[in-house]
């Protein structure tokens, strides 16, 4: 098997990784400005934020083992921090740090980099204040609760129309400025709304710099206290595992990722709208998580991908291509909410442990068909 | 000395929990006294509402009960119910208008629906839940919400994207009961008199009946049940067919009333439903039935009554009600709370 070799032989692992990372770099000169081809550079962007975004609910699902159903909550703030931060919204006011702005335009514009780490900081309170009231409770109320924030946030911000602007949204957000970094070649002092490559870039460096935290957070005394819980919360918590404060972190830690994508996702599109912050955006990420395989960070990032550009480009593409031999005409992108369905009973059904089993998964599997060959049932009841 | 220890302390939680109560009940006073006709009318539509969520969170609360799953696919089942009940109703017998002979046609369309949503009820637990009955929690959790994309998909097929609209047979918003200068409409006063029966018919099947006997034995304990001769497998299977049923009929009664279906009306009502089995505590059959009409009478106050926060607030106070419930008193308004089983 592939995967045994992977785990014993260190350098061919590291190989593999290096591979990955070959293919991240130089994944925009293969993808096309046209918008209708099988990879369009636009897709490519939107397929490494939603890798981040499945980071971070990785760790809330994947390593802590809790159903979040609300993650568009996180999205939703990061965002809006973009929209608040970097626009014209504040028009009696006109405050300027380090913006691409010009002088002259009313609002609060502040530097992108500065924006993101609020928008990483406010995310996380937000996990922080729904998490506090909310983990202590079983895993299935949790789902439904988180499910309930993701559902009140948009209609708290759709119905608040003096701080969000309700269904207008708030727009154009700035463009990002790159400071000190253009004396590298290549790089503009601020990145044009259509520069995609070069945001592709800045959103792949968050997205190692969260694989980076993510694998040390996992190996370190925290992952260990999420494993536990995630495994047997009752035996954890008697083993001396802080239940609400270890919970609370991977809530925490996992919003951050949300925060960060949601304010670079602003910038991609311009313009900040809540009713693009809905129900199915959970669904599609959590989709992305349990595909990938949870519990590993690789496996995120590649469900991260993968449903992104199916939900993006693959649908229209597959369904044009479709259509153009078979006489009958489908439309497959009416059936984008039948996908996702169906890929997360599927694997619920025949593939629980994803595409890319985390370590663990595939022992205790290992153990499972140890014991299911000497006739007795599986370890885990 | 000891005697004081057991009595009951009041402990902040169900301090803030009474206060918070008083306030929304001199609230609703207030709103009362401000337009008592505007209020009752108000009053009745709630009720029917309330009844029809009443159904929708029994199907919620007797599986939760039995193999303790949040059935996330119910609301759309019940969403499903309406489209295919209406299709059946307006497009295969052709009636569209209000009349004594098409209410009759209505009742037959009301089994059709039932009929469809139990089948497909048994249908989804026998090929999506029962494999996962032993998995871990997660899986069948998210198994459900995978079910529930698909159904909704189902629905965007058979009812389209947007609000479509369906001729009523019942009497029209024109045809009221008149009390004074307080208006009802007919048509709430029919849902009503269609969810008692049911509910009343409910309550027998789970109490009297062999099979309830059974239902009640599995929810409680089921390798026990299992050893002492009960089918599990059956039980459970009759179990989501009774909950799809209830889930048909309020379907169909909410088609008719509001006059339209629409494709995401199973997401926003179920989660309102399960808000109301929540509300009765889980598994609480009585409880659901409280439950659901309490919050149709919060809804429609909220909605239409004076001095309230008005539709577009609905689902934050809906969901404030969930989360303040879940957190606070997990049991339920009546429940105790329970001890996690080991």
């Amino acid at each position: 098997m592939l995967r045994d070799l992977l785990d014993r032989n260190k350098p061919l692992r590291f190989g593999f990784i290096g591979l990955a990372a070959l293919v991240a770099l130089f994944l925009p000169s293969l993808a096309s400005e046209k918008t209708d081809g099988i990879l369009p550079l636009f897709t490519v962007v939107l397929c490494a934020v939603y890798a981040l975004f499945a980071l971070g609910l990785n760790i809330v699902v994947g390593f802590a083992g809790l159903l979040d159903l609300g993650y568009v909550a996180f999205f939703l703030f990061g965002a809006y921090t973009s929209a608040w931060f970097m626009s014209d919204f504040w028009f009696s006011k006109n405050i300027h740090f380090l913006d691409t702005a010009r002088l002259e335009i009313p609002g609060v514009h502040l530097s992108f980099w500065l924006v993101i780490i609020i928008a990483g900081v406010l995310a996380a309170l937000a996990g922080l204040v729904i998490g506090a009231p909310t983990l202590r409770l079983k895993s299935d109320y949790l789902a439904l609760v988180t499910l309930g924030f993701g559902e009140i946030l948009p209609e708290v911000f759709r119905n608040l129309e003096r701080f969000t602007n309700g269904t207008k949204g708030i727009g154009p957000v700035d463009r990002i400025g790159m400071g000190f970094l253009d004396v590298v070649p290549g790089v503009d002092k601020t990145v044009s709304s259509s520069n995609f490559t070069m945001k592709y870039y800045i959103i792949l460096v968050f997205c190692a710099l969260f694989v980076y935290v993510s694998t040390k957070l996992r190996d370190g005394r925290l992952g260990r206290a999420w494993l536990a819980i995630r495994e047997d919360e009752l035996a954890a918590s008697l083993m001396g595992v802080p239940l609400m404060k270890t919970k609370l972190w991977s809530y925490g830690v996992g919003a951050v990722a949300g925060g960060v994508g949601g304010a670079f996702y602003a910038t991609i599109v311009g313009t900040v709208n809540v009713d693009n912050f809905q129900f199915s955006f959970s669904i599609i990420i959590l989709c992305a998580v349990i595909l990938g395989g949870m519990g590993n960070v690789w496996g995120a990032i590649l469900g991260g991908v993968l449903i992104t550009w199916f939900n993006y480009t693959g649908l229209t593409y597959l369904g044009e291509k479709f259509n153009s031999i078979s006489p009958k005409d489908i439309n497959l992108k009416n059936y984008e909410f039948a996908f996702f369905g169906v890929v997360l009973v599927l694997m619920m059904l025949f593939r629980p442990e994803g595409l890319i089993p985390a370590a663990r998964s595939r022992q205790v599997k290992k153990v499972d068909k140890a014991l299911e060959s000497l006739g007795t049932t599986g370890s885990t009841s | 000395m000891t005697s004081s220890r057991t009595a009951t302390r009041l402990k902040p939680e169900s301090i803030i929990g009474l206060v918070v109560l008083a306030a929304a009940a001199a609230w609703i006073v207030y709103s009362f006294v401000s337009g008592p006709a505007q209020f009752t009318q108000v009053l009745v539509i709630g009720l029917a509402n309330g009844a029809m969520y009443a159904l929708i969170a029994l199907g919620y609360t007797m599986v939760y009960g039995i193999i303790e799953l949040i059935n996330f696919a119910h609301g759309d089942l019940f969403m499903l119910g309406s489209v295919v009940g209406s299709i059946f109703l307006e497009e295969w017998l052709g009636k569209k208008t209000s009349s004594v002979a098409n209410w009759l046609w209505l009742a037959v369309a009301m089994v059709f629906s039932m009929a469809f949503c139990s089948a497909l009820n048994m249908f989804i637990e026998r090929i999506a839940y029962r494999r996962l009955r032993n998995a871990p929690k997660l899986a069948p959790l998210i198994t459900a919400v995978g079910v529930s994309f698909i159904l909704q998909n189902v629905g965007i097929k058979l009812n389209g994207s947007a609000p479509n609209s369906r001729p009523s047979v019942l009497p029209t918003s024109k045809e009221t009961i008149n009390i004074g200068s307080i208006e009802i409409r007919i048509a709430y006063l029919v849902v009503v008199a269609v969810t008692v029966p049911l509910l009343l018919l409910m309550t027998w099947i789970v109490q009297k009946t062999r099979t309830g006997k059974a239902m009640r034995a599995t929810a409680q304990d089921r390798d026990a049940s299992l050893l002492m001769g009960i089918n599990v497998d059956r039980i459970i299977s009759y179990t989501f067919a009774l909950g799809g049923a209830l889930a048909g009929a309020a379907g169909m009664l909410h088609a008719q009333v509001n006059g339209q279906t629409r494709y995401d009306a199973g997401f926003r009502l179920g989660l309102i439903a399960f808000t109301a089995a929540v509300l009765g505590g889980v598994g609480n059959l009585p409880g659901a039935v409280i439950g659901g009409v309490l919050l149709g009478v919060i809804q429609a106050l909220n909605e239409g009554a004076p001095h309230f926060f008005g539709q577009e607030w609905t689902q934050t106070v809906m969901f404030t009600i969930l989360i303040v419930m879940v957190t606070l008193r997990p049991g339920g308004i009546f429940g105790k709370h329970q001890q996690e089983k080991v």
